[in-house]
């Protein structure tokens, strides 16, 4: 096995390994209330702390802890599909004994953002972003070629969601 | 809407995140060059505009214990896809719900959506209750619980 592919199993199996973090009653309301609508004022982490009844220095520690421990990935924005560059969802069919390796080749492309396994036959699941169609192809060709097995290419005809993130008691 | 030099800049500034400090937009500015003031009215243009979808936390839920992530897929007949699209974009705790394309014989499923939990079990009751609530029985579905995550970052667009 390659030394990438070591160094991407050792991240997934310390991911898995981590212990559930449990939120303090501040750090609940505070996730549950901006995951959108960051205030567009210039001071965005007083404002949020005067909503939520507390001081800019606590919320501050708060967003620097949680993105410590990995539970928040960043404070800023989240981009509509399709506008800029173009994605699409890519699966692949892999044999079980094979899947980390293959998985390992896919990630090591900075096109890819997401990359999951899932069950079912197609079980290698990734997105791909690319800065025009063009490179995108060529990307997702290349990932035929180099690990041997076809993709199958479903883009985005049509968001029917409204993205408020994601609530907490779910 | 047309996307500046200046704009790709600013994207590219931000979508690792603001800075944790109390003046952000200053911050970025003084970077590219901007004002603080010129920072926060390009941002919220970029927002009406649909570009940037929603600015805020973005959280990680696999750490918070919700490790139960399942997409649905569905073969719903083309006339019926739109409407049933926006019943699952609408249900609590569907986080994502998109219109993709068949790929016959190999793929039959046209619309796509995420469910995610802290538990397996409740993730499926969940979908049970939301195919009786809405009628969906006669369409066909499979769920895809994901294993490994190999990856999970933000999209880079630079």
């Amino acid at each position: 096995m390659s030394s990438i592919a070591r160094q991407i199993r050792r991240s997934v199996q310390q991911k898995q390994s981590a212990q559930r973090i449990n939120l303090n009653d501040l750090e609940k309301r505070l996730l549950d209330a901006f995951q959108r609508g960051l205030p567009l004022s210039p001071t965005p982490y007083r404002d949020m702390a005067e909503t939520l009844g507390t001081s800019e220095a606590l919320v501050l520690k708060i967003l620097k802890r949680l993105q410590n421990l990995g539970v928040i990935s960043r404070i800023g924005p989240v981009f509509k599909p399709k506008r800029i560059g173009a994605s699409t969802l890519a699966a692949m069919s892999v044999p079980p004994e094979k899947l980390d390796q293959v998985a390992s080749v896919i990630s090591s492309y900075h096109e890819v953002n997401h990359n999951y396994e899932r069950e079912n036959i197609y079980n290698l699941w990734f997105v791909v972003t690319a800065p025009s169609s063009t490179r995108l192809g060529e990307v997702l060709s290349e990932m035929e070629q180099v690990t041997g097995y076809p993709i199958l290419n479903l883009p985005l005809i049509k968001q029917h969601h409204i993205d408020l993130g994601f609530p907490l008691w779910c | 809407m047309v996307l500046s030099k200046q704009d790709y800049q600013l994207i590219a500034e931000i979508q690792d995140g603001l800075p944790l400090s109390s003046r952000p937009y200053t911050e970025i500015g003084d970077r590219l060059g901007l004002s603080e003031q010129q920072v926060i009215e390009r941002i919220g243009a970029l927002q009406e505009s649909g570009v940037i979808k929603r600015m805020g936390i973005v959280v990680r839920h696999h750490e918070l214990g919700y490790t139960a992530n399942a997409m649905v897929v569905w073969d719903v007949p083309d006339d019926q896809v739109d409407a049933v699209g926006e019943q699952l974009g609408s249900q609590p705790c569907v986080t994502l719900c998109y219109q993709r394309p068949r790929k016959l014989p190999q793929w039959p499923y046209n619309l796509f959506c995420m469910i995610h939990g802290q538990q397996r079990e409740r993730v499926l009751d969940h979908i049970n209750r939301i195919v009786e609530s809405q009628g969906l029985q006669q369409i066909p579905r499979k769920i895809l619980f994901s294993g490994k995550r190999y990856k999970q970052r933000g999209a880079k667009y630079q």
